[in-house]
């Protein structure tokens, strides 16, 4: 790689400044003229026919301007699900139904001059319920005769995927590659465990928020808080069956999305409320709300058999999902395959499979979260493979040090898997796992600690894992970006892609800068609104840096050819070559270096005159994973069942990081994500199906106060088809929490749990378990 | 709605004005003061998002009612840079890359601005317990505290 000059570099985040002095605008600071404010009225049950319901009282209230329930909203099937069209999850939803089918789910929705009225509205409206048996246990969702969640004739799925609503199937998936009773029989060890990973919400600070108004034009235009504006747009204009022209959507600051936001989940609300009453509206959901009525990460049993040879070769993986969906199948079917594609690939091995189903059932809906599938299933394949170690009396690190893959290797899944439909072949062609391993196991002393005593009340232990994602979703998702040069030599630069906090605007500043040869901040960054920067499908499945960065080096680059072109007429010359962008300047060898705001206002102004400017775009073929070892080191309360996380060690590969102090921050974020659902959050739920935590105070994320030593180490890797060599970095950290606490416990306690959160009553459980057996 | 006068100093400034007797401190901020700076991240006094200085100490402006702040001094984060020069902390947030949404980043400022001010040299533990109470989802936290850390040491700007 040629020496880069903004690329690699720490650069400041671009909006740090702004955001720490509170001025960018989140959707609740927008200054709207009188808003009126929208609240939801949620179900009490987890699975009802509404028979009737009376909303005359409420709208008598004064200060109330609109009710809408299931008989005033258009009836029209769609999912919520945030992903390309047509999208791989079933259309399932309407705005408003007839039927609900979770504990809070919605039943009707109220727009008033102020909070108080609007709560008092809900409070008068007369719901006559007829409550039907439900699904709270996804093992039973497809019993026969399990109570039928979508029993509307409406519901279909929009591409070719199995879906059978009437059996409460909302996905299934297949895939094998060689002789699986081939695999098993060359075995001469066999593993095999059930691993249970857990409800768990995304938690973002700022809560879902959507604000509408009516413009001068009499469009609708909603400033909400989405990773995904364009498909917010779309699903919006199908929910409401109006025009898209009519909508325009607009991403203001994002207060954190996880994959929360990656669901059309108030828009369509809010765009009716604005169109009914013609005001301002503003929706946005309380904390419980956000809990109870939000997305959830998908609960997952991940059931796997794993074969090896005495010589520590893999002869068998065997992989079998039950995800869980909840009411609606938002992410059913890509989360499930995920928990597959992200997974298995990750060992060298001749015979795979993968059995994924994905069932509906009265509980919470799950959604995209940050990992995708790949969280919950990374829990079984890692905690398998130490128990593979183990009975090969091999260490963990070496024996994954055998059997990972490796650079110009594939492996089958990548084609037999995809994303609701068959894969793409890829070639690894960057792969720092080794040196993250490595590095990894000496920062933490592993060879040292691995040989501790562990007797006493307090025992340590140490623990690890290696994981893999990907880089985007090949030959599906679309990146743009349009650059323009300013009068002054600075540069417009509008793109879709969206910084929900993640610091993209600034690696994008960066990327294009280092072509335009200007500095990051002489690239004003715009991102995103529907009607102003161009096409992206927006931030989630690890796409932003990776896909979107290529669009912004190929408009960088059709921007630098004009320049070129232009200096050409000014300098008299007929051929660019030798020419250089550089300190503001085009420059070349034997001429006077000529100001990029001499090119912009000789383009603009004088000869030939037209607008510098670029649009370019760019799909991939591939999906590189960034690689990584995480590993850490515990010490169990054999008396109480508490377990402290002591230290945690994050090695990763993604590529070149653009900002690496970004991307240990995307790193350091994403472990403490993934600590904090293996060890405090979940979701308690009664034997009705209603969460009974929907508070920080009952669901514990972490705090400062809970905190481990943290340790971040980047290994560089070249990725030929990524923007300056740079893969994905955001998902990959998130999924080490589960897998890699559960050796260590096992490390240090000599139990294995396979369920989370590691909390002192399962400590407690298993170690009094052990000392029975 | 029975309301109250209320006198009070907001970034420096003096005003009086006439509240709700139900409203709390964090409405009154953004929604009648209009400084938006200020974040609502559960209005159950949990996550931190709101927090302000109230009379030297770090408040959720959630839990605080406006009729209490007869008298009160109160600092917003806009008050942070109000002398048109960036706070150290603020410039500390920017360099350890702190901020990442930015949505927790105003309360986590202002409680770190109360601890400065009362203990201008804080251990690292002492800094992890002030900012015990302010969730933060994006950043792990770790750059946050190192950025703190390194604002109190070599004195303040």
């Amino acid at each position: 790689m040629s020496k880069t000059r903004l690329v690699g570099k720490s650069v400041p985040k671009i909006d740090g400044i702004t955001l720490s002095c509170g001025m960018p605008k989140f959707v609740e600071d927008m200054p709207l003229k009188n808003p009126l404010c929208a609240r939801i009225l949620p179900s009490p049950y987890a699975h009802a026919v509404i028979e009737d319901i009376d909303t005359s009282d409420a709208e008598k209230l004064p200060g109330v301007l609109a009710v809408l329930t299931h008989k005033n909203v258009p009836r029209i099937v769609h999912t919520t699900a945030g992903q390309g069209y047509p999208e791989p999850s079933p259309y399932d939803t309407f705005i408003l139904d007839r039927k609900v089918r979770f504990v809070g789910d919605r039943v009707a929705v109220v727009a008033a001059e102020t909070p108080e009225i609007a709560d008092e509205a809900l409070s008068l409206i007369r719901v006559r319920y007829r409550e039907l048996p439900s699904v709270l246990d996804p093992w039973k969702a497809m019993d026969p005769g399990a109570p039928v969640i979508h029993d509307e004739p409406e519901a279909y799925h929009p591409i070719s995927a199995k879906y059978d609503p009437q059996r409460n199937l909302a996905a299934e998936v297949k895939a094998v590659a060689g002789d699986l009773a081939a695999g098993e029989k060359e075995a001469d060890f066999l593993v095999e465990g059930t691993y249970h990973a857990h409800y768990a919400q995304h938690c973002p600070i700022e809560t879902h928020i959507c604000a509408g108004e009516l413009d001068h034009n009499n469009r609708l235009v909603l400033y909400t808080s989405t990773q995904v504006p364009f498909h917010a747009r779309r699903i919006t204009a199908q929910a409401l069956g109006i025009p898209l022209k009519r909508i325009r959507v607009i991403k203001p600051r994002i207060g954190g999305g996880f994959g929360a936001k990656q669901e059309v989940l108030l828009e369509d609300l809010t765009a009716l409320l604005v169109l009914t009453t013609r005001r301002p509206v503003v929706l946005k959901l309380s904390r419980q709300e956000e809990f109870l009525s939000s997305r959830t990460r998908h609960q997952m049993f991940t059931t796997m058999k794993i074969g090896a040879k005495k010589d520590g070769s893999l002869t068998l993986m065997d992989m079998k999902v039950l995800s869980n969906t909840g009411a609606y199948g938002s992410h059913a079917l890509t989360v499930m395959s995920n928990a597959g594609s992200k997974v298995l690939p990750l060992y060298r091995c001749s015979n795979i499979g993968f059995h994924g189903k994905t069932v509906y059932t009265n509980l919470p809906v799950g959604g995209a979260y940050r990992g995708y599938g790949a969280t919950q299933s990374y829990f079984a394949q890692e905690c398998l493979i130490d128990e593979m170690a183990e009975k090969l009396g091999m260490d963990p690190v070496d024996f994954r040090l055998q059997n990972h893959i490796r650079t110009g290797e594939t492996s089958p899944i990548f084609k037999a898997l995809g994303e609701g439909r068959e894969g793409n072949e890829m070639y690894i062609q960057s792969c720092g796992i080794i040196e993250c391993i490595n590095l990894g196991a000496q920062e933490i002393g592993w060879r040292e600690k691995r040989m501790s005593v562990r007797e006493g009340r307090f025992r340590r232990g140490v623990g690890m894992c290696s994981l893999m994602q990907g880089s985007s979703i090949p030959d599906i998702d679309m990146g743009s970006v349009y650059i323009k040069i300013n009068d002054d030599g600075s540069f417009n630069m509008n793109l879709g892609a969206t910084d929900l906090g993640t610091g993209s605007d600034t690696i994008f500043a960066q990327m294009a800068a280092e072509i335009l040869g200007v500095e990051s901040e002489d690239i004003i960054v715009y991102s995103s609104d529907t009607d102003m920067t161009p096409f992206d499908v927006g931030a989630y499945a690890s796409s932003t840096t990776y896909l979107s960065g290529q669009a912004v080096i190929k408009s960088a680059e059709a921007v630098r050819a004009q320049i070129f072109s232009v200096a050409c007429e000014i300098w008299g010359v007929t051929s660019t070559e030798g020419m250089e962008l550089r300190e503001h300047c085009v420059n070349l060898s034997g001429k006077d270096p000529i100001l990029l705001s001499k090119i912009a206002c000789h383009s603009l102004y004088a000869h030939n005159q037209h607008q510098i400017a670029g649009n370019e775009s760019h799909i991939t073929k591939v999906s590189p994973p960034p690689f990584s070892a995480h590993f850490a080191e515990v010490e169990v309360d054999t008396l109480t069942g508490a377990v402290r996380v002591l230290k945690y060690v994050a090695a990763i590969d993604c590529g070149t990081a653009i900002n690496p102090r970004l991307a240990e921050g995307q790193t350091e974020g994403a472990v403490a994500n993934g600590i904090s659902y293996a060890m405090w959050e979940q979701y308690v739920f009664n034997d009705k199906g209603r969460m009974l935590n929907p508070s920080f105070n009952h669901y514990h994320i972490m705090r400062t106060c809970d905190m481990p030593e943290i340790k971040t180490i980047l290994v560089p890797t070249y990725e030929p088809t990524g923007p300056f060599g740079a893969k994905s970095v955001s998902e990959i950290s998130i999924n080490g929490g589960l897998p890699v606490l559960a050796n260590a416990i096992y490390h240090a306690a000599g139990i294995r749990l396979k369920e989370g959160p590691f909390t002192p009553d399962r400590v407690l459980a298993a170690l009094k378990k052990k000392g029975n057996g | 709605m029975n309301t109250v006068s209320v006198t009070f100093t907001i970034n420096g400034e003096k005003e009086t004005r006439q509240v709700r007797t139900d409203m709390t401190l964090l409405k009154f901020i953004r929604e009648t003061l209009l400084l938006t700076g200020t974040k609502e991240g559960c209005g159950e006094g949990e996550c931190g998002a709101c927090t302000v200085i109230m009379n030297g100490k770090a408040v959720h402006s959630c839990m605080v009612l406006a009729a209490e702040i007869d008298g009160a001094d109160i600092q917003t984060v806009e008050s942070l840079a109000g002398s048109g020069e960036l706070d150290k902390l603020q410039l500390k947030f920017m360099e350890h890359g702190a901020v990442q949404c930015g949505f927790c980043t105003p309360g986590m400022l202002m409680t770190a601005k109360a601890l400065l001010n009362s203990n201008p040299n804080p251990t690292k533990a002492q800094i992890k317990e002030a900012i015990a109470g302010n969730l933060c989802r994006c950043t792990g936290y770790k750059q946050i505290i190192a950025a703190i850390q390194d604002s109190s040491r070599g004195g303040r700007k």
